[in-house]
């Protein structure tokens, strides 16, 4: 089963390693990966998308919390949370398909970010669903790129 | 009054209370040693760096305080990787100080530039690359805090040769504040409860040490508490000493070669009360059979330790001393269950002590070549069993492991998790080191021993009195062991008897070295040895195709031990 977990950490250089070596060590699987700072610029905040069954994601999350830079981890899954990533999408553009294109854009709520006589470039952010289903039907037109973000998530509430 | 980077290093090494440093110098620390002379620091050179990490760890493991190492970059740092691994498999605490190329220069492949910090960073519990020389007093303090603390581990700290070189105000951190690392010492109390209603229900318990006993210094405790329940103990190969092996309630050790009664036990318990081992591969054997029909309560103060391999059924996250004190407090208020416990358990008595009469450890004392236990046997006797006693790794690790009765915390040093070949000697060197006036004996393979045998000649310039036992079978033993077993005997690369003449080469590095071909000559040789001032090495040579039993093949469950009677032949 996937989980996200969201990690905070010490904002210093080599963090980033000791968690990426700690799943590659242990054989543990990464989906996706985000890292930013957080408010307070000596912390990081790391969403890790990482999927095994429950032993696994146990001793995922206790070994991050062992990491002397981990300050506290989080796994959003059995919580009520929400999640978005942001996909970029560049897809062909030609005068047959454009207005389609156009109206899948307007139904998914996406925006055209840069246009050329032979693609448009779309933006769009949402929970894993809504891309898929964005994607899917983006698919016959003719995806020419795609660059996605990882996802983000936060827990609801206070 | 600005202090340079060294100088505030040096202070700061002091300021910790270290007193012995084991290292080898090098171009980019230069500084250092430079200043070494001014501090009231004892240098130890060692002849390579694996064995100075070894000689910190044996230290380490003697006295409980953490063993410091100082090395060059580059070179000088790759070559304690092994010295870390064997370190961190173990929980030893060492600090391990590597000199950088300048700041301006790391990333540049610079000339003895290694990525340390990268390269270490998996086998170290932390480690550090220092970028400015006013952060450098409080990482000293930090590594050495972290290395000693909760599970205790290795710590590196990389030191590039402008921040040795800089100057500023030395300032030394009192307290260490770190807000994402805090160890749980004190067991929840209602896990320790639970716990204590599992013991006093059980009827087939075992209690089974692990090394995290040594390391939280808790064999008094441990001690009060086994005595208190009146269970069977069975200790790890980690944990020899924590308990007293000579007494009655001690099995001997577990696993893969551990004895009949303590595999046997383990098997058949109806509840395991683990304080601090991590059931290693080495002592569950096959996982889905191990301790069937036991429940199992878990004490380790590293929660990564619970539930990895075996699921716990009471989990208590704490330092082994601190909750043994917790359930023996919990205990006390339960004296009426605990008489009817001890009544409850004297089947399972029963039953134990006939498996310690059925299959006691033994050999053929009829042979006419020196056998392996023999020696062990022998030295145990004519040194009373008061020694530090070091392995290398193989079958003779695991006969000092069984024939040598450890009966205090922090006598036996030995690579249990890593299974360090070459780790005796120098880790010999380091406990005697700390312990100049006790007696440190390395039983050692004639394999293992000539891994790092070169700092031989680090033992004759501070003669330092340690006696190395080798068990010199002319073959890596416990590969032949494995392929008579399990490849048809074809002996691979595990032949050695082309060897060199260890009584010679002792006496190339300034040492003494003595002979027994045959068992009448044992006894002499032992005496002489401990008779004689200063290192000496011993070339015990033992039946070449002797075997290690009891032992359960690498997957097997414990109830399938091969024992010498049922020898393949």
């Amino acid at each position: 089963m996937k989980h996200t977990i969201s990690v905070l950490v010490e904002n210093q250089f080599g963090v980033l390693a000791r968690v990426a070596g700690l799943f590659s060590g242990r054989g543990f699987n990464i989906e996706s990966l985000n890292v930013a700072e957080t408010m307070d610029p000596t912390v990081s905040r790391m969403t890790i998308v990482t999927s095994g069954h429950d032993g696994i994601i146990e001793q995922i999350e206790k070994q991050l919390n062992k990491l002397i830079n981990v300050i506290k981890v989080h796994d959003l899954t059995a919580e009520s949370h929400i999640e978005r990533e942001m996909v970029l999408v560049k897809v062909n553009a030609e005068a047959t398909n454009r207005a389609e294109i156009l109206r899948i854009v307007d139904i998914f709520r996406a925006k055209v970010v840069d246009v050329t006589p032979r693609t448009y470039t779309i933006e769009i952010t949402g929970d894993e669903d809504k891309l898929e289903a964005f994607l899917k039907l983006l698919k016959p037109i003719g995806i020419r790129e795609i660059v996605r973000t990882g996802k983000v998530a936060m827990a609801r509430g206070g | 009054m600005k202090l340079t980077g060294a100088q505030i290093f040096l202070e700061s090494l002091v300021r910790e209370g270290v007193k012995h440093i084991f290292g080898h110098p090098g171009g980019v620390v230069l500084t250092i040693y430079d200043e070494l002379p001014k501090f009231p620091l004892k240098h130890f050179l060692v002849r390579h760096e694996q064995g100075g990490v070894h000689m910190a760890d044996g230290y380490a493991r003697a006295t409980g305080k953490a063993g410091v190492v100082l090395v060059t970059s580059g070179p000088g740092a790759t070559n304690t990787v092994t010295g870390l691994a064997t370190a961190y498999m173990d929980s030893i605490p060492v600090v391990c100080f590597t000199g950088q190329v300048p700041t301006h220069l790391v990333g540049n492949d610079a000339f003895q530039e290694a990525d340390i910090v990268g390269i270490s960073r998996p086998c170290t519990k932390h480690n550090y690359l220092v970028k400015d020389v006013n952060d450098l007093a409080r990482i000293v303090r930090e590594a050495f805090y972290i290395a000693t603390t909760g599970r205790p581990g290795p710590v590196l700290v990389d030191l590039p040769k402008d921040v040795i070189n800089a100057q500023t105000e030395f300032h030394w951190p009192e307290k260490v504040h770190l807000r994402s690392y805090n160890p749980t010492y004190q067991g929840h109390p209602g896990q320790v409860a639970k716990a204590v209603d599992l013991i006093l229900q059980s009827r087939k318990p075992v209690i089974y040490v692990g090394g995290g006993a040594i390391l939280s210094n808790a064999s008094p405790e441990l001690v009060s508490f086994a005595t208190k329940l009146g269970t069977p103990v069975a200790p790890t190969l980690m944990a020899l000493g924590a308990f007293p092996m000579t007494h009655w309630q001690c099995t001997g050790m577990l696993g893969m070669h551990g004895e009949y009664q303590a595999n046997m036990a383990m098997h058949d318990a109806d509840l395991l009360i683990a304080i601090g081992p991590r059931f290693d591969d080495r002592v569950t054997g096959k996982l889905d059979e191990f301790a069937p029909c036991a429940k199992k309560i878990h004490l380790d103060i590293d929660p990564t330790s619970i539930g990895k391999n075996i699921r716990a059924d009471v989990p208590i996250v704490g330092d082994a001393r601190e909750v043994l004190r917790q359930m023996m407090a919990e205990l006390d208020g339960r004296p009426q269950e605990l008489e009817e416990f001890k009544a409850n358990i004297q089947e399972w008595w029963a039953q134990v002590r006939k498996w310690r009469e059925e299959h006691p450890l033994s050999y053929d004392r009829t042979s006419p070549n020196i056998k392996p236990q023999y020696v062990i046997e022998k030295l145990y006797e004519l040194t009373g069993g008061d020694a530090i006693v070091s392995t290398g790794v193989g079958q003779h690790q695991m006969w000092a492991a069984q024939f040598w009765k450890f009966d205090r915390p922090r006598t036996f040093l030995t690579s249990g998790g890593l299974g360090t070949m070459g780790y005796g000697f120098p880790a010999a060197v380091g406990a005697q080191v700390a312990f100049p006036d006790r007696l440190v004996i390395d039983i050692d393979g004639d394999g293992s021993f000539q891994m790092t045998c070169q700092d031989l000649i680090l033992a004759a310039e501070h003669n330092l009195p340690v006696k190395v036992a080798i068990i010199n079978n002319g073959y890596i033993g416990m590969v032949r062991q494995w392929q008579e077993f399990f490849f048809r005997r074809n002996y691979s690369q595990s032949d050695m008897a082309c060897q060199p003449d260890f009584v010679k080469l002792a006496e190339a590095y300034r040492c003494a070295g003595l002979r027994a071909t045959k068992p009448d000559e044992m006894v002499g040789v032992i005496k002489e040895a401990l008779a004689t001032p200063g290192p000496v090495v011993m070339d015990f040579q033992v039946e070449r195709e002797e075997n290690c039993f009891p032992m359960i093949p690498a997957g097997g469950a414990h109830h399938q031990m091969i024992l010498p009677e049922v020898m393949p032949s």
